[in-house]
């Protein structure tokens, strides 16, 4: 009798559970970063500015709640791999973003991406994606490694610079980093090394080649703790003053606390500097810096943008999240206030956009920060959308 | 001719680094037959102090001091808390037990300092070139770093050979029983080995904390190239360490300098860009791997191993 009646209210429970479970819906998002090791202030400026966005947003989009669970890749691809499927096949959310390394999202690309769900990479952008692995499913907000790197490459042609030394990490980012130079500087490359990544932290061999071949500047790619050291060792070996050093993603608001002066006077090239006088920019960067005490990174800001751009594509279809190819068209429009300023799509879904050349200052209250000094090029497109079958 | 110059040094200040970690790890494996993975969190911990200290002292000197006495007590803590109970177990068991306490001095690091690096700022004297030969300008703290190391590596060589604690140490190396027997307090002699170890790893991490950031997880790397040179070495013997570290520092040094080069005059300059740098990073475990095909006890083994 007793367990008829406990039988009798679970079946009732459920029942009554079920329509209510599909109301009850919510924007599920899975986030991948790394929140581990050295490298883990990266993944939680990005969490931060995440966080800001949804918090802008009212923490709805389309009316419907938005959920998120943080996955920690390690920095490690076969992780990154392991959590991503998780998210896809167990959680079942419906957006992942992310994404700090190119290899770990060259190897978490295909589960996300084969189980229909789309992928808002929020800071890599490896060639291979840009081209024959690209994917309808597929959004960046950041850019293609390659394109910043062409700018720094131009920036030397306008100033004349005749030859350079490139140094880089042996991984995906930092092959595609060196060839992005190669494509666009018009002088003589004199010398170029990959150093073994992440492991190899002290770069005096390298440090002592450049000092031989006396090249008239040096072009270095080191993201994270790596540029700290790279900007310590260079200024220890002497080279400092004597030979000019440029740099894509090795100075940003992190590195800088650590780099401090070493990293006056080298120049960057980047899609977004914290002073671009936006409003969505201005709104962000003066939320950020309240809400947490410092400077957003790049990281940060594309991390943000990731949000807005899911949002538009909620918003687009009502909330109805099964209408993947009217989410898909709406986010192809990059209709969204981005903190970058506006922006088109490539068919290969990467941001067509302006790179700028960004210095370090000290601003009003003495802090160091980067400010923006020029454009170096408008629109500028990666040079691998030739390859990637989409068109529309 | 200056270039290959440069490099030496370069690989001789690695590998003099690299003899501070491998002779603390030496010992320890040779006296107490303990596998210790910790070492590298002793580095860690000695380049967090000497970051705290310098900062506090504002003076690098009074920083490092400060940041060695504390490595050596932590180290001596460390040994009476937790590996007093590994004693006499299987290897196993030691690798076990010290990984567990990586993890734990990993993140006891991230909740004391947080999870941003930290860095070393280098006095103004040190932080110059000086002209080692005409032409041959070499970073001064570099220098320094290679002075230090080779002072401490003749202060260790003077402590265990002439001196009544070194006697004991290399007795206990031979027959840790028979000490036992003889009425030596093994217990104490244990703790002064790890402390000693502890220390030279100390010191090995506060001198390298102005080159590199102090960051988490940072002894890990160099631990390994740390095991490499007690492989190559010869466990248990110093002589051999500082052999092999001094080798390994060389080999790895000139290799990333000169074997992209010398690929590109056999093989073309692609497959020379896509094949050098891995080669150069895999040299050294090509080195570790001929020494344990040709000569498994080691170059210089410890006698009676």
């Amino acid at each position: 009798m007793k367990t008829t009646l406990i039988g009798a209210a679970a079946v009732a429970a459920v029942a009554l559970a079920g329509p209510a479970m599909a109301q009850g819906k919510s924007v599920k998002i899975g986030f991948v970063s790394t929140f581990s090791g050295p490298t883990a202030v990266i993944g939680s400026d990005m969490r931060n500015s995440f966080e800001l966005a949804l918090d802008h947003l009212g923490r709805k989009m389309g009316g419907l709640p938005v959920e998120v669970i943080y996955e920690d890749d390690q920095q490690k691809p076969e992780v990154g791999k392991q959590k991503s499927e998780k998210l896809v096949q167990s959680d079942k959310v419906d957006f992942v973003v992310g994404y700090i390394w190119s290899n770990v999202l060259l190897a978490s690309l295909k589960p996300v991406i084969d189980s229909q769900t789309f992928l808002i990479s929020a800071n890599a952008g490896p060639s291979q994606i840009a081209g024959e692995l690209c994917s309808p499913f597929f959004f960046s907000t950041s850019w293609q490694n390659d394109q910043t790197p062409q700018a720094v490459g131009e920036y030397m042609n306008q100033k004349g610079v005749k030859s350079v030394y490139l140094i880089g990490p042996n991984y995906a980012a930092g092959k595609d980093m060196l060839a992005g130079v190669r494509s666009t500087y018009k002088g003589n490359i004199i010398g170029e090394d990959l150093t073994k990544w992440p492991d190899q932290l002290d770069f005096s061999a390298e440090l002592t080649k450049v000092k031989a071949a006396k090249p008239d500047a040096v072009f270095v790619f080191y993201p994270g703790a790596s540029g700290v050291q790279f900007l310590t060792q260079y200024a220890q070996a002497g080279l400092k003053g004597q030979i000019p050093l440029y740099t894509a993603f090795t100075i940003d608001a992190i590195t800088l606390k650590l780099q401090k002066d070493l990293a006056l006077g080298v120049p960057g090239a980047q899609h977004w500097v914290n002073d671009l006088p936006n409003q969505a920019n201005k709104r962000y960067v003066a939320d950020f810096r309240s809400k947490f005490g410092n400077y957003p990174t790049f990281y940060g800001a594309q991390s943000y943008d990731a949000a807005n751009l899911i949002n538009s594509a909620v918003v687009a279809v009502k909330g109805d999240l099964s209408k993947k190819d009217e989410m898909r068209a709406e986010m192809r429009k990059a209709n969204y206030a981005s903190v970058r300023g506006p922006y088109k799509y490539g068919n290969n879904h990467f941001p067509i956009q302006n790179f700028y050349l960004q210095e370090v200052v000290k601003d009003a209250e003495g802090n160091l920060t980067l400010k923006t000094v020029a454009t170096i090029v408008k629109d500028s497109q990666d040079k691998h959308h030739d390859k990637c079958p989409m068109k529309w | 001719m200056l270039l290959v110059l440069e490099q030496c040094l370069n690989g001789l200040q690695l590998g003099l680094l690299l003899f501070l970690l491998a002779a603390g790890l030496t010992l320890v494996f040779g006296i107490m037959d303990l596998v210790n993975l910790a070492h590298g969190s002793l580095y860690m911990i000695g380049a967090y102090f000497a970051a705290t200290f310098t900062a506090l002292t504002g003076s690098f000197l009074a920083g490092a001091l400060l940041a060695l006495g504390a490595t050596l007590l932590v180290g001596m803590s460390v040994e009476v808390v937790a590996l007093r109970r590994l004693y006499g177990r299987d290897h196993l068991d030691h690798v076990l037990g010290t990984f567990g306490l990586i993890l734990f001095f990993n993140e006891l690091v991230r909740l004391i300092w947080g999870p941003a690096g930290l860095t070393v700022p280098l006095p103004d004297w040190l932080n110059t070139a000086v002209p080692v030969m005409p032409g041959l300008l070499y970073p001064t703290y570099r220098i320094a770093i290679i002075a230090m190391s080779l002072l401490v590596a003749l202060l260790l060589y003077l402590l265990v050979m002439r001196t009544r604690l070194g006697m004991l140490i290399r007795a206990g190396a031979s027959n840790r029983e028979m000490v036992g027997a003889l009425g030596v307090n093994i217990q104490l002699l244990y703790t002064l080995v790890f402390g000693l170890g502890a220390a030279l790893a100390g010191l090995a991490g506060l001198m390298q904390a102005p080159i590199l950031t102090v960051a988490i997880g940072m002894g890990e790397n160099i631990l390994i190239l740390a095991f490499v040179v007690i492989i190559i070495g010869g466990i248990g013997s110093i002589r051999g360490a500082f052999i092999a570290s001094i080798l390994v520092g060389l080999a790895d040094t000139l290799g990333r300098g000169f074997l992209p080069e010398l690929f590109k005059l056999v093989v073309s300059p692609a497959a020379a860009a896509a094949a050098a740098p891995a080669l150069s990073s895999m040299l050294i475990y090509l080195i570790m791997a001929a020494v344990l095909v040709l000569r498994p006890e080691g170059l210089f083994p410890a006698a009676n191993r």
